[in-house]
């Protein structure tokens, strides 16, 4: 790491009033030409180029981002990092990812502020009692901690929860995956950024990819708004807008694009040291190291590009905090959003080849791709510099919506994620 | 969020309706001659157009009715509605 953050580079850099750092990611023109190219600059993108430079020796290697990096829905996520999924294809992804997570900040050497506080997931009517109580002992048997609360451990474990059994939805349990947490958006995909930069990688932003270029059953190149750039292997990781790069290429995937809110009251001293989330009443909540809860809301049910949603989502959200969380009833809300999220019919993800040569796709990840931002990142890498899937997402194909071979975590993540 | 304009009913808040997705997926006639990969394309496979896309609504909370919608996808204005049965304006391609 050519500048490397240290105490010492801090002191220096104070000591000449922080003037003199340097740029952590580069601002090159585009090349003619590239061993491969990266679609989309957001968090899982800037993580496969880094790992696919990192591990697999590739050095030509552009990432294009038709805005500025990270300012997708890495930018616009409620940061919540959890392993707990049910099926054992889904368990290995996102534990893999977890672990990354788990040594992020001194990979990188910048602070993603990886923060394991806990994920605590509610429910409220039997058959929630009952699907989660498999989850936690499905996530025992592959490795993943897990452990079931009932109302009064709940309380004991974030006393702010309204566990009355007089509300519209009783709190009748919940679990708990301590390992699971938060990290810092913004963070990662700069950490990427300049790791991947470091390495050689070519950052370019504001670069829209135009149209792909195929010569028969193989990529030949792309034509962007900085012109023509040749390249034989294409990694689109372009989230909410991968069926508009796919139909470029004339493909169809199995993906729907809609609107996903989150929220940010306004800050207020530490009240909930945890992630607490709801799939019932679809609520979940966090605070910030900067005092804000972090709210995250549901998707709208149409297709929709605009990158905002609709007043009645956030208003059912808000309705179930306040339910669930009384004491925020004077809370002000500072600013909402939305991103546009690619939501596959099994809720699971596509880390895949497909039937042209040379485009790899990574997208699928719907309400709940942050989490697995490293461990997508390093599996995308290995899938485009070896042609082939690694074990961890071989399930995450695209021929699995012709097999019939789902990874069904609709009903199975016990949770919007 | 905006307002839809039910062929039976006027003009209402989208929150009254649900969506349907795609419009004109046509049902396959002889199911048991299908392949895997045409019933995946049947299933699975949408255009999830940025840009004009037609799409099918419910009016849910209100006559219960299904009906067709052209709707630009990219700020949510819609162009067009027409019953269920009819031909798809042909200005919108």
């Amino acid at each position: 790491m050519k500048n490397k953050y240290s105490v010492f580079s801090l002191i220096k850099n104070a000591l000449s009033q922080h003037e003199n750092w340097q740029q952590a990611w580069g601002n090159p023109e585009p090349k003619k030409e590239y061993d491969a190219i990266i679609v989309g600059g957001g968090g899982h993108g800037l993580a496969t180029a880094y790992y696919l430079s990192k591990k697999h020796n590739l050095k030509n290697i552009a990432v294009l981002e038709k805005g500025w990096i990270g300012g997708g829905n890495t930018g616009r996520n409620t940061t919540i990092i959890r392993s707990n999924y049910l099926w054992d294809a889904s368990a290995g992804l996102y534990d893999h990812a977890l672990k990354l997570w788990e040594n992020l900040s001194q990979e990188l050497n910048y602070n993603v502020m990886f923060s394991q506080r806990g994920v605590m997931n509610l429910a409220h009517n039997l058959q929630d009692v009952r699907d989660l109580k498999r989850r936690t002992h499905a996530n025992r048997l592959n490795g993943i901690d897990a452990v079931w609360l009932n109302t009064e451990e709940v309380k004991k474990f974030c006393p702010i929860i309204n566990t009355s059994p007089d509300i519209r939805y009783p709190v009748l349990g919940g679990t708990l995956q301590r390992r699971a947490g938060t990290a810092r958006h913004d963070a990662v995909a700069w950490g990427y950024a300049r790791g991947a930069s470091d390495m050689g990688v070519d950052i370019i932003q504001n670069c829209e990819v135009k149209g792909i270029k195929r010569n028969g059953d193989k990529v030949e190149g792309l034509e962007t708004t900085k012109g023509f750039i040749k390249t034989n292997k294409i990694g689109v990781v372009a989230a909410g807008h991968s069926s508009v790069i796919a139909n470029m290429a004339g493909l169809k995937l199995p993906l729907e694009s809609k609107p996903l809110q989150a929220l940010v009251s306004e800050p207020v001293k530490p009240i909930i040291d945890t992630v607490v989330m709801s799939n019932a009443v679809h609520a979940y909540v966090s605070q910030s190291d900067k005092g804000e809860l972090v709210i995250g809301a549901g998707t709208d049910s149409y297709v929709s590009y605009t990158q905002r949603g609709s007043h009645n989502i956030v208003e059912e959200t808000l309705k179930a905090i306040l339910e669930l969380y009384p004491i925020f009833s004077r809370m002000k809300m500072l600013r909402q959003w939305g991103g546009i999220v690619d939501i596959c019919p099994d809720a699971s993800p596509i880390i895949s080849k497909t039937n042209i040569k040379g485009l790899y796709f990574n997208c699928g990840w719907g309400t709940g791709g942050f989490k697995a931002t490293p461990g997508s990142g390093d599996l995308f890498a290995h899938t485009i510099a070896n042609d082939e899937p690694h074990k961890l997402n071989a399930a995450f194909n695209l021929n699995r919506f012709v097999s019939g071979d789902l990874v069904d975590e609709h009903g199975a993540a016990a949770v919007a994620h | 969020m905006f307002l839809i304009n039910c062929p039976f009913c006027g003009e209402r808040d989208q929150s009254e309706f649900s969506s349907g997705g795609e419009a004109h997926i046509v049902r396959p006639k002889q199911p048991t001659e299908l392949s895997d990969d045409e019933w995946a394309e049947y299933l699975f496979m949408r255009k999830n157009i940025k840009g004009i896309q037609f799409e099918r609504w419910n009016h849910v909370h209100g006559c219960r009715k299904w009906f067709n919608v052209v709707r630009d996808t990219s700020n949510d204005k819609i162009l067009s509605v027409y019953k269920m049965g009819e031909k798809p304006p042909v200005n919108y391609k």
